[in-house]
């Protein structure tokens, strides 16, 4: 096509220029838009970080270079072909189901909870593998069969999903389960599964739930308890979400000021650089900081659909739009934890919380959906 | 079925996930809308609500407790003091294991079993984050190795707290009084308010009585706090006002000499200045420490202060009802001349004994007879007859009426708490307490100041007083002047309540007859010392306590000590212009005269006389025989 006439091709000097300019991009395997979207978001993050963590440049430094190795991890996933992930996608599967039960009997082994595994100086959690992994394998499991999936391949899809899920809440890290269970959903959801299924699956649930909350851990039936009612434990278990709904309310429409929240540097919230930072740019930016930072998730979700819907494969298209929902969902998740309409999950507001292996995980996500959108012309041509 | 499984329809499934996907969006779409109207709902609309609870958790108002005012003697001699006193604090919101780190004090600080499980009983009445004392008034030295080891205890801090302190102890107490933590009925009639920093309150004397001027203002310091409490800056400050300093009318050193001088007999002494009121010593024996009542008594040792002989807590000179004996033959003897019921010409034969008409009964005397008496010689000698006579003549109306013209039987309005009103009896009182008739013989017995008549050291005290004056009465007070947290004095003016009016002539005969008292041989307060180089006008007073002869000397060694005679001693000093009114009750013992003489030394010479003693000193100044019988 680019030995096309002039009079066929109007401004075809012009369009080449950014046909190149694309090819540039596309060659690093690197999509500017979400490039440039990623990088609003972490600094707003570092932003709200410095006034979080009381002015500790350390925290902020420490979050810069998490966010730094993000960066540079996505660059370098972004440079594997998808049909690296798709013959990967199995292994790194067995391998995290694997590691999630060694975590396990360690854990019992000692005592209590346990939720990473120490490689010599490097600890991680491979839970954060899990949430790549779960995706990967059922967008390869179900590459090649027709969708609608059959009740074969969703009785299959199930069990995978449950599984590496059950082993994650089990350690207990509740907020993980859901967000890698989540993410094997929406693969299924994606690939056609009938709402009929869905319906009644919600069903089942809803009539499960008083067994379910007998089998929680008491904290995280707490949380529930808490979530319904907060008032019933002021000083403990509710204190979390009574001080961060002060937080937010008082910030009002233009905030405290950055830095002058109270709420947050007289620590009557907790966690607020963690989980609950949110609440902490909600009382000092007020409700324009909180409509924009959601604006840029919402972004950043546009950007990501769009690049789900343009790939080929079912295995791509799965796999990348499965991993966008997640992320934007672990953010709709924690911020309705901390405005109080969802109950408190230990689930960070990405790229924005303070915390190392979450964000490399997330950047990962990003690495592995850019390699799907700038390798598919490749494979097309 | 197999085949139909092999093969994927690209363009279906496509577009199957574009739709998906929209659904998606849509979904997430109503989740963002959710969180928007949340968001709104919170930030906006209840924005106020959030602002004002986020207000109170900085905000906090910490109130400042006043000093409390000092109280000093008349001589500016300090009788309650602020004393810094050093607290041992726990914090066990910042301690990870309590049990241990108190383990660890123990080694350096001792605190014992007791103070640890006062700790856990009251540990729980706190916030994690408040302090919770574990033992009170540490030592400097203690103090001192703590702050060296503090680093090894976090969470464990020192104090400094204002806690009252009475360096006279024991002399003052029952004046002075002390402070306590207050208690819970306390707590409801205060002001709270202005206690919200006070930990102590005036419990007895003039502690409870000036509460309210000794105390002072609370002052209050808005302050922002953290989650934690801890006060992160001061924003506005309203300085507390102290309490104002209370100057005592209380001459200390008398008070000491006139314990002293009562020790170790049980009684009390009231010394006032009659031409202002001010009481100059009221002193008590035996007394108590008013120190670790501060504090706080264990149970123990106040029961032990309780069961203590004598009653150290009894605050004789405005609690102690006694019988005032012939002490009221003064006051019965103005009244009736005053009245013309007799008048100094007229005489008695006394055998001994007096009889109403138509009655067998005998009323004796304290000695076998006085032979020819009148007024004079009947308040020298003490001459029972005589006034068993006289009271008869005047009925229990008129005496009462004369009893109360000098202050019996109505509380005197000391600035005190807790004073009582003596006992000047009718036949309406005793037909409405005992449900008898009242008898002549009743009468009779009052005329010499027994029987149902009582009366408080302090009340005997301002009667002598008025009478030293003539008859003018002053309010006694033991608060000469009050100076503010400005410096702003305010002095006690010497307040006459009334005037008791009788004529020169009758004052003089009185007081002639009381100067005998100590100065003549026949007197019965010669005990006092007839050589005393200022004059003094007196009366002793005997009182039965149970139905003893009340010339009981000669068999005084067989008689248990608790029922022995009371006796009783008032007088003034310089007759033409009095300084100095005293009464003196002294329980179970003689001793009364030489306690008034010591005190009366004291305040007018500042010296105690060497030479007077209990025990030697009757014989040496008569030697006559005849004094062993007469003692009061």
């Amino acid at each position: 096509m680019k030995n096309l006439p002039n009079y066929l091709y109007p401004n075809y000097e012009d369009r080449l220029k950014k046909r190149i300019q694309r090819w540039r991009w596309q060659s690093l395997h690197i999509d500017p838009v979400l490039i440039i979207c990623l990088l609003c978001l972490s600094a707003t993050g570092l932003f709200i970080l410095y006034s979080a963590s009381n002015q500790n440049n350390q925290t902020v430094l420490a979050q810069g270079l998490r966010i730094g190795l993000g960066f540079l991890v996505m660059i370098g996933l972004a440079q594997i072909p998808p049909r690296r992930y798709y013959q990967w996608a199995p292994w790194l599967f067995s391998v995290g189901v694997f590691l999630l039960i060694i975590v396990l009997l360690l854990g019992k082994m000692g005592h209590g909870a346990q939720r990473w595994l120490a490689l010599g100086p490097i600890r991680f959690q491979p839970s954060e593998v899990m949430k790549l992994a779960m995706p990967m394998m059922l967008a390869w499991f179900l590459n090649d069969k027709p969708l609608p999936p059959s009740r074969t391949v969703l009785l299959l899809c199930t069990l995978l999903i449950l599984i590496p899920s059950l082993l994650v809440a089990k350690q207990p890290d509740l907020g993980t389960a859901i967000l890698i269970a989540m993410s094997g959903c929406f693969a299924l959801f994606l690939s056609g599964l009938s709402y009929k299924i869905i319906g009644s699956v919600i069903l089942l649930f809803t009539l499960l739930t008083p067994i379910l909350m007998h089998f929680m851990h008491d904290y995280q039936r707490d949380r529930v308890l808490t979530f319904l009612h907060p008032e019933r434990d002021p000083l403990g278990a509710g204190y979390h979400i009574i001080q961060s709904k002060i937080a937010i309310g008082s910030g009002g429409s233009l905030g405290k000021g950055w830095l002058q929240g109270t709420q947050s540097h007289l620590q009557f919230l907790p966690e607020h650089a963690t989980d609950f930072i949110f609440a902490v740019s909600g009382e000092e930016l007020g409700y324009i900081g909180s409509l924009i930072i959601l604006g840029l998730f919402i972004l950043i979700l546009a950007r990501l659909l769009y690049i789900s819907s343009q790939a080929q494969s079912t295995f791509t298209r799965l796999l990348s739009s499965s991993l966008s929902l997640t992320f934007v969902f672990c953010a709709l998740i924690n911020i309705g934890m901390v405005i109080g309409i969802l109950p408190v999950v230990g689930v960070p507001l990405p790229l924005i919380s303070y915390g190392g292996t979450s964000i490399v995980t997330m950047m990962a996500c990003f690495g592995i959906i850019m390699s799907i959108h700038t390798h598919k012309k490749l494979l097309s041509s | 079925m197999k085949k139909k499984l092999a093969i994927k329809d690209h363009r279906l499934e496509t577009r199957l996930f574009i739709k998906r996907i929209w659904a998606l969006v849509a979904f997430v779409a109503v989740v963002v809308v959710c969180i928007i109207v949340r968001l709104f709902y919170l930030q906006i609309l209840e924005h106020k609500f959030y602002s004002t609870l986020s207000d109170q958790n900085l905000l906090s108002i910490i109130p400042i407790g006043p000093k409390r005012g000092l109280i000093y003697d008349r001589n500016g001699v300090l009788l309650a003091d602020n004393k810094a006193s050093y607290t041992l604090e726990l914090i066990p919101s910042k301690i990870d294991n309590l049990q241990h780190t108190i383990t660890e004090l123990g080694k350096i600080i001792y605190i014992s079993p007791r103070d640890i499980d006062i700790f856990t009983k009251i540990a729980h009445q706190y916030h994690p984050f408040q302090p919770i004392p574990i033992k009170y008034k540490l030592s400097e030295q203690e103090v001192d190795q703590f702050l060296v080891n503090q680093y090894k205890f976090p969470g464990v801090k020192i104090e400094a707290t204002l806690i009252r302190d009475y360096p006279l102890g024991a002399t003052t107490s029952n004046v002075v009084g002390y402070v306590g933590r207050i208690n819970a009925s306390e707590l409801q009639a205060l002001n709270t308010n202005n206690y919200s920093a006070s930990h102590y309150i005036g419990k007895v004397g003039i502690e409870k009585q000036y509460e309210s001027t000794l105390h002072g203002e609370v002052g209050t310091s808005w302050v922002e706090i953290d989650a934690s409490g801890h006060t992160v800056r001061h924003l506005i400050q309203h300085p507390a006002r102290a309490g104002s300093t209370i100057y005592l009318t209380i001459d200390s050193k008398l008070q000491e000499v006139a314990t002293a001088a009562l020790a170790p007999e049980h009684g009390a002494v009231v010394a006032i200045e009659p031409n202002t009121g001010e009481i100059l010593a009221m002193a008590t024996n035996p007394n108590y420490d008013p120190n670790p009542f501060v504090m706080g008594l264990s149970a123990d040792k106040y029961e032990a202060l309780v069961k203590a002989d004598g009653n150290p807590l009894f605050n004789r000179p405005i609690r102690g009802q006694f019988a005032a004996a012939s002490t009221v033959k003064p006051f019965i003897a103005l009244a009736s001349l005053d009245e013309g019921i007799v008048n100094t010409q007229y005489t008695i034969n006394d055998p001994g004994f007096f009889m109403l008409p138509n009655s067998h009964h005998k009323f004796h005397d304290w000695q076998p007879g006085h032979g020819r008496v009148d007024i004079s010689k009947a308040i020298m000698e003490s001459c029972d007859t005589y006034f068993y006579n006289l009271a008869t003549k005047m009925g229990i109306e008129r005496l009462d009426a004369a009893l109360r013209r000098f202050g019996f039987g109505q509380a005197t309005g000391v600035d005190m708490p807790e004073e009582l009103p003596g006992l000047v009896p009718t036949p309406e009182w005793k037909q409405a307490s005992r449900g008898q008739r009242w008898y002549t013989g009743d009468t009779v017995i009052t005329g010499i100041g027994q029987g149902f008549l009582l009366s408080t050291p302090l009340q005997l005290a301002v009667s002598t007083a008025t009478l030293a004056e003539r008859g003018l009465h002053y309010q006694p007070h033991l608060v000469r002047k009050i100076t503010d947290n400005d410096g702003v004095t305010t002095t006690t003016q010497p307040m006459m309540i009334e005037q008791v009016h009788i004529s020169p002539y009758v004052w003089q005969t009185v007081i002639n007859a009381m100067q005998k008292v100590v100065t003549d041989i026949h007197g019965t307060g010669e005990y006092f010392g007839r050589y005393a180089d200022y004059s003094v006008a007196a009366k002793t007073g005997t009182a039965q306590v149970r139905g003893n002869d009340r010339n009981e000397e000669a068999v005084q060694t067989n008689i248990p000590k608790k029922f022995r005679n009371n006796h009783l001693f008032i007088a003034f000093a310089p007759v033409s212009h009095p300084k100095i009114a005293i009464a003196v009750v002294v329980e179970h013992s003689a001793k009364a005269a030489i306690v008034a003489r010591k005190v009366m030394d004291y305040y007018l010479h500042k010296t105690v006389p060497r030479t007077l003693s209990a025990a030697n000193r009757p014989t040496q100044l008569t030697g006559t025989g005849k004094t062993f019988e007469k003692s009061s």
